[in-house]
C-alpha cells in the first residue's frame, strides 16, 4: 500500500471499530437519525477542517479559523439584524471579507516571510477582537430565510434527516477532495508541502499558491461561520473558541502529516466524524462529562502522531532499489 | 587555454553556451576572476576544482541563480542575462543537483510534469500524464511505476527522473552537479548510459564531480578552476590523471621542494589503533595506528573519504566492522561523548556549521567541551571559566576584544583557535583536525601550523586532514592518502613530498609502490 495511505486506513479502521463498539453498547446509535445529527452538528467544524487540510498539506498552519467563524457569525447577524440586509447578501459580504482577510494573511506569510503560526495567531486576535468590538452580546437572527433553511432537510432511509448544512459540508468535502487531488492548484499545494525550494525551482507559483491557500482556508471558515449562525440562529463574538484546534485535530487524525506534503481531504472527513462519534457516545452514555471528548481526541491525536512517525520513518530508507533487483 | 573568440573559429560546432570573462565578487573576495567556459553541442564537459575553486559559482551564473559582476554569458552567440533558474530553463539550460531538487512526496509522473500538467475542465488529465511519463522514462531505459511516490525510489532513479524533466524542459544544455556522489558503481554506469545517449542527441553536458575515474570515463573536454581562476580547458584525450590533479592542486611535480621533513619518532606503541574500520557507502575499511608525538597527515581530494574517516574516528559515525583499540584494549566508540571520554578531540571541517556556537561568547565556546566532559553536576563557575578561557586565549594568541564577545564576530583564524582551545581545555591525548587552515588568512595560517608542531612536541597524537600539500608535508610524520573512499597509500620518510602525494591521489599505484610506500 502507498505509505501515505496507511494513516488514512488506520483512521478508517479505528472509526469502524469505535462505531461498532458504540453500537454494541447502545444499539440506538446505529441509525440514520444519529448519522444525520453527526453531520448537522459538525457541519461548521467539517467545512473549516477542509480548508485546514489544504493549509497543513502545504506545510503551514492556520490558527485564525475559529476567530473567523466567530467574526463572520457576528457580521452576518449584524448585517441582517441591524441593517436589514437579506441573509444571502449578508453571506456574500461575509465571504468576501473573510476571503480578503485570508488573502492578506497569505500575502504576509509569503512576502514578509513570517511563519504562518505567527501571522495566523495575529489574525486570530484581530478577528476575535473585531467581533468583540462590534458587540459583546449574542445577537439573535430572526429572519424567515433562516427558519426556511434550518427546516429544510432530506429524509434518509430509516427516518434520519440530512439537513441543508449537513449536505453543504458533504459537498464541500467532495469539492475539496477534487481540488486537492485533481487540479493543478492541488498539486501545487502538495508541492509546497513537500519542498518549497524545489517547488519554486520546478515552476510552482509559490506566491500565488500560498495566498490562495490561506484565502481558501479563511473563506471556508467564513462559510463555517455562516453555517454556525444558521445552526445557532445567532451571532456571538465568542463562538467557536478553540475550533482551530479541533480542526487541526481532525486533519491530523485523518492522516495528514503535520509537517506537510502528505494528506487526504477524505481522511479529514473521517477525523471530523470520529470527533462526532465520541460526542454522540457521551450523550448516549449520559454520565460522562463532555470534556471526555477532549481527552479521547487528545489520546487519538497522540496515537496518530506516533503512528505517522513510525510509518514515515520505517519507509524513509529507500526501499525500491529497482536497478539492483534487475541487475541480480 | 580556451579562446574566448573561438566560437566563430570552431565553425561547424560553435559554442551553445559560453561564459566570457565572468567575474563574481562576494564581499571582498573574488569568487570568480575572469573565467571563460565554452560548451559545444554533443560534448560532455567536465568542470573540476577543489572546494572554493568557483565551480558552483560559475554554474550558478550560467543557470541564472547568480548574476555576474563582470563578463557575460552568451547563448547561441547572443549575450543573455538570466533572471533566475526558471528563466535559464526556458532558454534551454537545465540543472540537476546532487541533492535531487524534486518532490519526494509526489508521484514520479507528477514530478515530471508539475507546472505543465494538461487539464480538461480544470482537472488534471492524470491517466494521460501517467502514459506520457511512462513513454518519456522508457526512452531512458526506466520502466517503473510512475504512480508511486518519487521518494520511494533510489537516488539513482530520482536522478534519472530529474534529468528527464530537465531535458524535457530545456534541451540544449544540461548541468549535472555531482550527480554520482551517492550512487553505487552499477548506478553510475546506468547514469553514464543516459548521459552518453543525451550527448549523441546533441546536448551539451556539464559534468561536475570529484571522482577522476568518472571524468576520464565519460568526458570529452575538461575545464579546471582553482581559487576562482581558470587554469585551463583541454581535450581530455591528451591528459593524464597526474596532469589533472596537478592542475587542480596547483603543484608542479618537477619543481617539488625537497622535504627536510620531520624525523620520525621512535616507533612507540600505538595510542589509538583502528583495525579494518569501514562503513558501507561511506568509506572502505581502513587500518591505522596513531602514536603519541606524531602527526598523521591525511591527503586526498574532496570527497575521497577524508572527512568520513575523521567522523568514524570521533564516534560521530559508527563503523560497520572492524575494531578500535586504545593501548591494548578494544574499546567501543559509538558517540562523540565516548570519544571525548577517551581523550579525543575533533575540529570539524565546516567551522561555522559544525564547530563554533556563533552566538555564544568566546569563553563559553572554549569551556563547553570541558564542561561536557565533567558533566552536569560539576559546573564550572564563571571565574573558573574565565581562568581557563584566558589561559588558552593567551597560549594560542586568540585575538578577541573580550572573552565575552560572541565568537561569530571573530575572524576565521581566531575562530579556529577557539575551537582548538576548546579541545585543548579537555586535556586530550588524540586530536583530529579537519582542514584546520581553510579560509583563514596567511598569518593565522602560520600560527595554526606552529601550534600543530608544538602540540606534537608536547606528546599529543594528531590526525590532520588538509588539501594544502605544502602545509601537510611540513608537519606530518606520516601521510595517508585517500582516493575514492579508500585509503590507498601510507607515505613515510622521503615519500612525504607533494609530488608523491599527487601521484598517489592520481591513482598511479605502480609509482607509489615502486617508491616503497605501503599500500
Amino acid at each position: 500500500m502507498n505509505r501515505s495511505l496507511r494513516p488514512l486506513a488506520a483512521t478508517a479502521v479505528i472509526f469502524a471499530l469505535a462505531y461498532a463498539a458504540s453500537i454494541f453498547q447502545f444499539p440506538g446509535m446505529f441509525s440514520t437519525r444519529v448519522l444525520g445529527n453527526f453531520l448537522t452538528d459538525n457541519a461548521f467544524l467539517g467545512i473549516t477542517a477542509v480548508g485546514m487540510t489544504f493549509v497543513i498539506i502545504s506545510g503551514g498552519i492556520d490558527l485564525s479559523v475559529g476567530a473567523i467563524i466567530g467574526f463572520t457569525g457576528v457580521l452576518v447577524a449584524v448585517l441582517i439584524g441591524w441593517f436589514g440586509i437579506h441573509p444571502l447578501a449578508a453571506f456574500a459580504i461575509a465571504l468576501v471579507v473573510a476571503a480578503a482577510f485570508g488573502a492578506a494573511m497569505g500575502a504576509a506569510i509569503h512576502y514578509l516571510e513570517v511563519p504562518p503560526f505567527i501571522v495566523t495567531l495575529a489574525g486570530m486576535f484581530l478577528a476575535r477582537g473585531a467581533a468583540s468590538v462590534i458587540t459583546q452580546d449574542s445577537i439573535p437572527v430572526t429572519h424567515e430565510f433562516y427558519s426556511t433553511v434550518t427546516s429544510t432537510y432530506w429524509l434518509m432511509p430509516g427516518g434520519g434527516r440530512l439537513s441543508l448544512i449537513g449536505a453543504l459540508m458533504i459537498l464541500v468535502f467532495i469539492v475539496g477532495a477534487l481540488v486537492a487531488h485533481r487540479t493543478r492548484f492541488g498539486s501545487n499545494v502538495y508541492a509546497l508541502g513537500g519542498n518549497a525550494v524545489s517547488a519554486a525551482l520546478m515552476g510552482v507559483p509559490v506566491a500565488r499558491t500560498t495566498i490562495l491557500i490561506y484565502t481558501l482556508s479563511a473563506t471556508l471558515s467564513g462559510l463555517a461561520g455562516i453555517v454556525f449562525s444558521l445552526y445557532t440562529s445567532a451571532g456571538y463574538p465568542l463562538a467557536a473558541v478553540g475550533v482551530e484546534l479541533d480542526a487541526i485535530g481532525a486533519v491530523v487524525i485523518g492522516g495528514t502529516l503535520l509537517t506537510g506534503g502528505y494528506g487526504f481531504v477524505a481522511g479529514t472527513f473521517i477525523g471530523v466524524m470520529l470527533q462526532g462519534l465520541v460526542q454522540t457516545y457521551i450523550i448516549f452514555d449520559g454520565t460522562l462529562s463532555s470534556w471526555w471528548t477532549k481527552i479521547v481526541i487528545g489520546g487519538l491525536l497522540f496515537v496518530f502522531i506516533v503512528l505517522q512517525r513510525l510509518v514515515f520513518s520505517a519507509s524513509s530508507s529507500r526501499t525500491k532499489t529497482f536497478w539492483k533487483l534487475k541487475h541480480e | 587555454m580556451v579562446d574566448t573568440h573561438s566560437a566563430a573559429a570552431a565553425g561547424d560546432n560553435p559554442f551553445v553556451l559560453e561564459a566570457r570573462g565572468v567575474i563574481k565578487i562576494f564581499g571582498q573576495s573574488k569568487a570568480l576572476d575572469g573565467v571563460n567556459l565554452g560548451l559545444r553541442r554533443g560534448e560532455v564537459h567536465a568542470l573540476l576544482g577543489e572546494n572554493g575553486a568557483g565551480k558552483s559559482t560559475l554554474i550558478k551564473i550560467l543557470t541564472g541563480a547568480y548574476q555576474p559582476d563582470g563578463g557575460e554569458v552568451v547563448l547561441d552567440g547572443e549575450p543573455v542575462r538570466f533572471s533566475d533558474p526558471l528563466h535559464a530553463q526556458s532558454h534551454g539550460i537545465g540543472t540537476v543537483y546532487q541533492e535531487v531538487n524534486l518532490l519526494p512526496n509526489r508521484s514520479v509522473a507528477e514530478n515530471l510534469f508539475l507546472g505543465r500538467q494538461q487539464t480538461r475542465f480544470g482537472f488534471v488529465r492524470k491517466s494521460l500524464m501517467e502514459k506520457n511519463a511512462r513513454e518519456l522514462l522508457s526512452r531512458y531505459g526506466l520502466d517503473i511505476d510512475v504512480q508511486a511516490e518519487l521518494g520511494t525510489y533510489s537516488v539513482a532513479v530520482q536522478q534519472i527522473v530529474a534529468i528527464a524533466r530537465a531535458v524535457e524542459l530545456s534541451g540544449k544544455v544540461l548541468v549535472l552537479d555531482e550527480p554520482t556522489a551517492s550512487l553505487d558503481k552499477y548506478e553510475v554506469e546506468k547514469l553514464f548510459e543516459v548521459v552518453t545517449q543525451l550527448k549523441q542527441r546533441g546536448m551539451a553536458i556539464v559534468f561536475i564531480t570529484h571522482f577522476l575515474d568518472q571524468v576520464f570515463a565519460i568526458s570529452d573536454r575538461v575545464t579546471i578552476l582553482r581559487n576562482g581562476r581558470l587554469i585551463g580547458t583541454e581535450p581530455l584525450a591528451g591528459l593524464s590523471r597526474t596532469d589533472v590533479v596537478r592542475m587542480m592542486l596547483g603543484k608542479d611535480i618537477t619543481f617539488a621542494p625537497a622535504v627536510t621533513g620531520i624525523e620520525e619518532r621512535a616507533a612507540g606503541p600505538a595510542l589509538v589503533e583502528f583495525k579494518a574500520c569501514g562503513k558501507a557507502g561511506k568509506i572502505h575499511p581502513f587500518s591505522l595506528k596513531i602514536r603519541r608525538g606524531e602527526v598523521v597527515g591525511v591527503a586526498g581530494l574532496l570527497g575521497s573519504g577524508r572527512t568520513e574517516m575523521a567522523r568514524i574516528m570521533f564516534g560521530a559515525d559508527q563503523c560497520d566492522a572492524g575494531e578500535i583499540r586504545i593501548g591494548d584494549k578494544p574499546v567501543s566508540l559509538t558517540s562523540p561523548v565516548q570519544a571525548i571520554a577517551h581523550g579525543f578531540g575533533f575540529c570539524p571541517e565546516d567551522r561555522k556549521i559544525e564547530g563554533i556556537l556563533g552566538d555564544l561568547s568566546v569563553r563559553e565556546n572554549i569551556v563547553i567541551a570541558l564542561q561536557g566532559k565533567l558533566g552536569w553536576f560539576k559546573a564550572l563557575n564563571r571565574d573558573e571559566q574565565m581562568e581557563i578561557a584566558g589561559k588558552f586565549a593567551e597560549d594560542l594568541d586568540i585575538r578577541a576584544a573580550s572573552l565575552d564577545m560572541p565568537v561569530k564576530l571573530l575572524s576565521g583564524g581566531n575562530q579556529q583557535k577557539v575551537i582548538l582551545a576548546r579541545w585543548l581545555a579537555t586535556d586530550p591525548s588524540f586530536l583530529i583536525l579537519d582542514e584546520p587552515t581553510r579560509g583563514i588568512d596567511v598569518g593565522a595560517h602560520a600560527e595554526i601550523v606552529r601550534t600543530i608542531n608544538r602540540l606534537r612536541e608536547e606528546g599529543l597524537a594528531l590526525l590532520v586532514i588538509s588539501s594544502e600539500l605544502d602545509e601537510i608535508v611540513a608537519y606530518s610524520s606520516r601521510i595517508v592518502v585517500m582516493r575514492d573512499r579508500e585509503m590507498v597509500a601510507e607515505l613515510t620518510g622521503d615519500n612525504i613530498n607533494p609530488s608523491v602525494i599527487v601521484q598517489a591521489i592520481a591513482a598511479q599505484h605502480e609509482t607509489v609502490a615502486a617508491e616503497g610506500a605501503s599500500v
